[in-house]
């Protein structure tokens, strides 16, 4: 009975993430020839560091939106995530690994409450998300009062600049991250119920799944996977500071939108959500590396993300009828 | 004569849930500031002085001005995230051309007729490509700010003619800005109230399939409701480069979140709402206040974003209470 729309939903998968793949292609093809630079290891390791953080919190971002909702608020728990690790290793003086899981806790307690307010309170998760975006983000600010906290010990510094057979440690961390993710959201029946949620949440409730509980566990992953980002952001640049992860949100949600994720909720997968995110940092690094100033290229991945999700809806729109 | 008071009995206190539904939220966010003005004002009186009050109001009057299109966007079910960007760009494009020499309602002109074809442009790609708004327009803030950054390197702009500083101008003792703020507000939630226009904006958000069925072209309407807020966004922009003496050609940092904050504060939350304009208005002059009023507490200015995300917290549960209450 669900074979035919299963097999459509497919199709249109593999249309959007065709697209994108080709695409992929075709941009490190150009960017190859331009820089020679480029299509080194070193730089494509490199880049993966860079793209950690972003890519971490885009795959539970990628939860949240297939369900419906977004959240603006995983940079501001970032920020909050890290000044609260540096307050508890440096000022309250807990051994440091202690302090990494108890800023991390506390990304989940701020994932928890966005839940809350959306799943109790019936708030939109925009609106829900914008208050508490400002609210995290002054709590990072009034708590650190502008103070950096710095000095961490070596071995802190593997997880943001250290390698694991050649690869760089957090890229590791974001691979693993990004398999789980992808065997639950496509092989669970918490990945069914994530799409039931997001495709149709009154016939969800319906059909018996927990709508309620589905995404308070979705948002709090969201705000725990923003705590784990926290921790190898401070290890990757060395430092603690109250503005970390400022408009991290934009960065996240365009991979994920870009990934082919519905903002309508109920479509999208993780390997589209991986395969923007990796289009967009090529993008960044290979056209800064062929000359354009860094703003220059934000005005490309802004048309790119306009073009890809217009190519798309074309496409779809095409195969659907 | 007993059914006519039963009648009334009746009558009362639907008549008073109505009204309360209809200006609820705009009730609390002035109470809001009343409690805030009379309590901030006893514990240090200078934050009532004249010089204080013209600054939340003269330097915030564009954050009103420009939520009032946000707050249209938003009600017909929409949202611009790149309104920042785009009020950074036109800001510039206005003192630009201002200090090239051209007469200066070119340069109070141009930046509203750039705004409405941008936004127009952006109302294009979500109305009848269908592409979603957010999306749309968080390409939009890229490209925009990317763009302005591009150009301009973030340099000043400088040696702006005085007479092109409109912002500064003062009409029977009273700032343009809050004229400005105050008119625009009125004509707006006038206008929304009253003209078929403003009432299709709420029939979109509402249900975009019954609104067709009324016989709304809700394409057309869609962009045309996104040219509006570009000509907000124009004024604003306006507003925000004349304020003093040089214009920096960045980007104000979380300048679409604090214009979309004071919308949803003020204006989205009400179900087929009357005056969610005024809402937004007094939402945007709170947050001024409230930030104004953490220097004359001795509060570190860092708590201040803090407080304002307790504050949408607090009165966006308030107004989820009271829909509760009167559904």
């Amino acid at each position: 009975m669900s074979d035919v729309p299963l097999s459509a939903t497919v199709k249109s998968f593999l249309r959007h993430e065709t697209i994108l793949a080709i695409l992929l292609v075709v941009v490190l093809a150009i960017l190859s020839q331009q820089s020679d630079k480029f299509f080194t290891t070193a730089n494509l390791l490199n880049q993966g560091r860079l793209m950690t953080e972003v890519g971490l919190i885009a795959l539970p971002m990628t939860f949240v939106i297939i369900t419906g909702g977004i959240d603006l608020s995983v940079g501001s728990i970032l920020g909050l995530c890290a000044i609260l690790m540096g307050v508890f290793w440096h000022n309250l003086g807990l051994p440091l690994p202690v302090a990494m899981v108890l800023a991390v806790l506390v990304g989940g307690v701020g994932g928890l409450v966005n839940g809350l307010i959306i799943t109790r309170f019936k708030v939109p998760p925009l609106i829900a998300t914008l208050a508490t975006l400002a609210l995290y983000r002054g709590l990072a600010e009034g708590i650190s009062q502008a103070r950096s906290v710095r000095g961490y010990p070596d071995w802190f510094y593997v997880l943001g600049q250290g390698d694991f057979l050649g690869i760089p440690t957090q890229l590791w961390i974001f691979v693993i991250f990004a398999i789980i993710a992808a065997f639950i959201l496509g092989f669970t029946t918490f990945g069914r119920a994530t799409y039931a949620a997001g495709a149709n949440e009154t016939a969800a409730r319906f059909s018996g799944i927990n709508v309620d509980r589905t995404k308070l566990l979705i948002y709090t992953a969201a705000g725990l996977v923003s705590g784990i980002a926290a921790v190898i952001f401070v290890s990757r640049v060395s430092t603690t500071r109250s503005d970390m992860g400022t408009g991290v949100e934009l960065d996240v949600i365009t991979a994920v939108v870009l990934g082919g994720t519905s903002i309508f909720g109920g479509r999208g997968t993780i390997i589209g959500t991986v395969v923007g995110l990796v289009l967009v940092q090529a993008l960044k690094n290979g056209l800064s590396l062929s000359g354009v100033k860094g703003d220059g290229t934000i005005v490309v991945i802004g048309l790119v993300l306009i073009l890809a999700i217009l190519a798309s809806n074309l496409f779809s729109r095409n195969g659907d009828g | 004569m007993s059914f006519e008071v039963s009648a009334r009995r009746v009558v009362f206190p639907s008549a008073l849930s109505r009204t309360l539904s209809a200006y609820g939220q705009e009730l609390i966010i002035l109470t809001a500031i009343v409690v805030l003005f009379v309590v901030v004002g006893t514990i240090a009186p200078r934050f009532v002085s004249q010089n204080n009050l013209t600054s939340i109001f003269v330097g915030n009057a564009y954050i009103a001005v420009a939520a009032i299109g946000m707050s249209m966007v938003i009600i017909s079910g929409h949202i611009d995230v790149s309104v920042g960007s785009l009020i950074g760009v036109l800001a510039t494009i206005s003192g630009s051309l201002a200090v090239a020499g051209y007469p200066v309602w070119i340069a109070w002109l141009a930046p509203i007729l750039v705004g409405m074809v941008i936004t127009s442009f952006i109302g294009v790609l979500v109305a009848y490509v269908k592409i979603p708004s957010i999306v749309v327009t968080l390409g939009m803030l890229s490209i925009l700010k990317g763009g302005l950054i591009s150009a301009t390197g973030g340099a000043w702009i400088t040696n702006l003619p005085p007479d092109y500083l409109i912002a500064q101008f003062r009409l029977l003792g009273v700032p343009s800005p809050v004229w400005f703020m105050g008119i625009l507000t009125i004509l707006a939630a006038i206008w929304m109230r009253s003209a078929a226009f403003g009432r299709a904006i709420y029939a979109i958000g509402g249900n975009p399939e019954a609104a067709r069925v009324a016989g709304i072209r809700v394409e057309r309407s869609t962009v045309m409701i996104f040219a509006i807020h570009g000509m907000f966004a124009g004024i604003a922009a306006i507003l925000f480069a004349t304020q003093l003496q040089v214009i920096q050609s960045t980007v104000p940092p979380n300048l679409e979140l604090t214009i979309i904050t004071a919308s949803v504060v003020g204006g989205v939350s009400i179900l087929g709402g009357i005056g969610t304009v005024i809402g937004s208005t007094l939402a945007a002059i709170l947050f001024a206040a409230i930030g104004s009023s953490l220097i004359f507490l001795n509060v570190s200015a860092y708590w201040l974003r803090a407080v304002q995300g307790l504050l949408i917290l607090a009165t966006v549960l308030a107004d989820m209470a009271r829909r509760h209450r009167i559904s």
